[in-house]
């Protein structure tokens, strides 16, 4: 279900219904909880979930773009932090020695993480440093 | 032969303010100098075929570099560009100062204009119509401030301790960064326990290279990011590193972490690192404002930043840094509005950069105060530091302007500062990373800066910071340490703010935590429609704001009478010896002294003891054998009018005039009130001597001699700040022993003791 302006913030609205990764709810995260050891790093990450209802709040909001931008991250969510580390990699200058080396990262995105949004994105980005000659050696 | 002067010596005292050491570079758009137009820079255009932007700027699409493609696609909306664009410039400029036309139908415009037609619009507003623009047109309601927490040793203790100080100064968000970039982990643990001291609330960042700052915050140690640069032309972009789309997809990926992240752009960049394409400070900015918007962040920290020394020695950088944060609220991005790389030697020039930005308030006004001293900030000192924050917290007094920030009271900032000091140390020892000695501890819980520090030096630091990247720590550990060892409040704050990345509310535009609740601009618009509404400071607020220290009341001034007044009675003994009349002695002179002089009023402003005062003009007058007389007038205590009584009373004709506070006049009968002999008006530069020439000169003045007038030297001290809160209070004690048409009586005062 699109959220809005008037579920805003969900921590406050909806505590129950936001649900970490591991099936934690936001309010089975206590100090009690996290000393009795059962609250890890991963059940303070944010959600796919979390971030299309912030998507639809910036969009209710009139901030189309944000909301793109919390779309594309929903995907990233479960994306190992490497890849995404070797994808931004790939993104910055001279570092792509060839548009392909970006598609084939793009196809990536597409079919084993589903990040159809980025995928685009970065493809995007592939023509767009063919056309500016940005597959040259830097360093 | 003497050698002369061929100079105005004013200007080589002008050589010596601070002012001279700035610089100042001349106009020069070809070489990119110049802050708001260029002849390089296009004039604004738009065409739009098939729903799909072919011309942007007078540039056509197949010669779009990088920028203006990644504007075309991703900012522009064609639904709303044809409108937008077809606007007369100037109106648009006057519909941002008229308080009826509301933020939003402005925002909504701004999503169709392009970088050269948003910085044209903006050209068209003086300094004041920029401020209020800003003021009506930044996203989020309620202001806040940034601080830097950093120290030149990357001393962790120290880190912790001042930035408990800095959440308790108010500040909403604290910025850290290194001075040696290994030692990042380090810095970001220690402001993460630090900044959970007191309350909980405070974001965190820690600056240091992409990939690790993102690493440090995917290990829940900072909330947030700002150091994404992002710059306004395409080789300076590519020299930083990057490209419009990688930091697109970094931001993507700070929010897939559920971690706050704004961009950060500023006049100046481009022509710092060489590549400005002769355009104008103001049109590259234009550029990185609508990329941002493009890429989906919610913010940007803007207004020069580092480039913003550069930017004010050009004419009008100051208003262009305005001027480019305008621009950044209007296309509805949080803004963190610069105020921080120190821009200036002048503190007029500091003053006056600041001000603005106070009254109209500001997401963050500073993205970077300077919370410690100058030197031990690693970002290089910002505009205002820990030096001047007291300074900061009297413009917020002065103007009832809320700057985000609240005084401390000495003796918390001290227990904040131990107790933060015991945290992070609990956190090392328990985490096995280090352990501070009790001597380490107590010189950072005391010291206003690291030169003052027995502490960790940067070495030592290294080998905490590898170890907790090496041994994986996380903040849950953190947190479990400082439960461990009974800091219970600080594992819960700590908790909170992480807790914070899991339903991603304060990823929404200009989000920051008040009183542990989310405030941004969804819940908080800022809804200016004219005075009564947007951000007002609530009566409470204004109580707080006005808790400066050392404020002075009415009790206090007579609390500190009371105490010399004892001392007073055992020197001098004024007894009331009944009315006084005129004399007919010629060698009669009459020190006419005020209503509540050594009543309730014991020394004067310069600190002398009254019976001093009285006792060295009374023998100054008998040493040229004349005979001082004392009157007490209670129909008036105003100098001239007592002194003018005292004349009139005196055989001599000559008469002095005198207030407890010591303002004093030599008057002479049949003067004008107001043309007095000599007057002494500042009491608290008076001396005890120039008392005892007064008293010589109302003698000689008597004898019919033209002395020389005594003259206290003043050396333009700002004597009405100093002194006129407490000289008003006192005057008014005095005024409130007057009685109209009280007749003057005779004093007969004795000395007792050792004479003064």
């Amino acid at each position: 279900m699109t959220r809005t302006r008037a579920d805003y913030p969900l921590a406050e609205t909806q505590p129950d219904d936001i649900i970490g990764t591991r099936g934690k709810r936001l309010s089975d995260i206590t100090l009690d909880a996290v000393l009795a050891g059962g609250i890890t790093m991963e059940d303070l990450r944010i959600t796919p979930d979390a971030l299309k209802a912030q998507a639809g709040i910036s969009r209710d909001a009139g901030r189309p773009t944000l909301a793109l931008n919390f779309e594309r991250a929903a995907e990233l969510v479960n994306v190992p932090q490497d890849f995404i580390m070797q994808v931004y990699e790939l993104l910055r200058p001279g570092r792509a020695g060839s548009k392909q080396q970006i598609l084939d990262a793009a196809a990536t995105l597409r079919s084993v993480h589903g990040a159809t949004r980025m995928a685009d994105f970065v493809e995007e980005a592939a023509e767009t440093y063919e056309a500016r000659g940005l597959y040259t050696y830097r360093f | 032969m003497t050698p002369t002067s061929n100079r105005w010596k004013r200007y080589a005292d002008w050589d010596e303010r601070p002012l001279r050491l700035d610089r100042f570079a001349a106009e020069d758009p070809a070489n990119g100098f110049s802050a708001f137009t260029s002849p390089a820079d296009p004039k604004p255009g738009l065409a739009i075929s098939g729903g799909r932007v072919t011309a942007l700027d007078g540039v056509l699409e197949h010669d779009f570099d990088m920028i203006d493609r990644f504007i075309a696609r991703h900012h522009i909306d064609v639904g709303i560009a044809p409108e937008a664009m077809a606007l007369d410039s100037k109106h648009v400029a006057r519909m941002l100062v008229d308080m009826n036309v509301p933020r939003a139908d402005l925002v909504r415009l701004a999503h169709g204009m392009t970088p050269a037609k948003l910085a044209e619009v903006v050209s068209h507003l003086n300094a004041l119509e920029i401020a209020f623009a800003y003021s009506k047109m930044r996203a989020r309601k309620t202001p806040g401030n940034q601080a830097h927490v950093t120290n030149a040793k990357d001393d962790p203790l120290q880190l912790a301790a001042d930035a408990a100080t800095a959440v308790a100064f108010g500040f909403d968000e604290i910025e850290t960064t290194m001075r040696v970039s290994r030692n990042a982990w380090s810095n970001a643990l220690a402001c993460a326990v630090g900044g959970a001291v007191g309350r909980w609330g405070t974001l965190f960042q820690c600056s240091s290279e992409e990939a690790e700052e993102l690493r440090i915050g995917m290990a829940g140690f900072t909330s947030y990011a700002e150091t994404v640069s992002v710059y306004g032309t395409e080789k300076t972009f590519i020299d930083g590193d990057d490209t419009p789309w990688s930091k697109a997809f970094l931001a993507a990926a700070y929010a897939s972490r559920g971690i706050k992240m704004r961009c950060t752009s500023g006049a100046g960049s481009e022509l710092l690192m060489g590549f400005h394409e002769a355009k104008s400070l103001l049109y590259l900015e234009a550029r990185c404002l609508c990329l941002q918007r493009g890429m989906g962040v919610q913010g940007t920290q803007n207004g020069g930043i580092d480039g913003a020394p550069l930017t004010a020695t050009i004419p009008g950088g100051v208003r262009e840094l305005m001027a480019e944060n305008l621009i950044a609220v209007w296309l509805d991005l949080e803004c963190a509005s610069g105020n921080d790389a120190r821009s200036t030697e002048s503190e007029i020039r500091v003053g006056a950069k600041i001000l603005p930005y106070l009254i109209a308030g500001s997401d963050l006004i500073c993205s970077g105060f300077g919370s410690i001293l100058k030197y031990d900030n690693s970002f290089n000192p910002s505009l205002l530091n820990g030096e001047e924050l007291e300074d900061y917290l009297v413009l917020q007094r002065d103007f009832e302007a809320d700057g985000g920030l609240t005084p401390l009271p000495e003796e918390r900032a001290l227990d904040l500062r131990s107790r933060a000091v015991e945290a992070v140390s609990a956190v090392f020892e328990e985490l096995g990373l280090a352990a501070p000695t009790a001597d380490m501890k107590q010189s950072v819980t005391v010291a206003s800066g690291s030169d003052e520090t027995r502490s960790f030096m940067p070495r030592d630091v290294s080998f905490i910071s590898e170890a907790i990247k090496d041994k994986g720590i996380t903040v849950i550990d953190v947190i479990k340490a400082l439960a461990r060892r009974g800091f219970r409040d600080e594992a819960e704050n700590l908790l909170n703010v992480v807790k914070l990345r899991v339903s991603g509310d304060y990823l929404q535009t200009s989000a920051m935590i008040r009183n542990g609740r989310i405030t941004s601009a969804v819940n908080d618009p800022n809804d200016y429609l004219g005075p009564g509404t947007g951000y007002r400071v609530s009566e409470e607020r204004r109580q707080g704001i006005n808790g400066i220290r050392d404020v002075l009341d009415q009790k206090e001034v007579l609390r500190s009478e009371a105490m010399h007044e004892k001392e007073e009675s055992r020197r001098i003994r004024y007894r009331n010896a009944g009315a006084a009349g005129p004399s007919d002695d010629a060698r009669d002179i009459v020190i006419g002294i005020s209503p509540a002089f050594g009543v309730k009023l014991f020394q004067t402003t310069a600190g002398h003891r009254l019976s001093e005062l009285l006792s060295v003009m009374m023998e100054a007058i008998r040493k040229r054998g004349l005979v001082p007389r004392i009157v007490r007038f209670r129909h008036t205590a105003d100098t001239s009018f007592l002194g003018l009584s005292a004349a009139g009373l005196a055989g001599s004709g000559l008469g002095i005039g005198i207030q407890a506070k010591g303002t004093a006049v030599i008057h002479q009968r049949g003067r004008l009130p107001h043309n007095n002999l000599e007057l002494f008006s500042n009491a608290p530069i008076t001396m005890i001597d120039h008392y005892r020439a007064l008293g010589a000169n109302a003698a000689a003045y008597a004898l019919g001699e033209m002395p020389e007038p005594v003259v206290v030297p003043q050396r333009g001290e700002a004597m009405g700040s100093r002194y006129h809160a407490r000289t008003a209070m006192i005057y008014a004690i005095e005024t409130g022993l007057t009685e109209e048409g009280a007749t003057p009586e005779l004093v007969e005062v004795s000395f007792a003791g050792a004479r003064p």
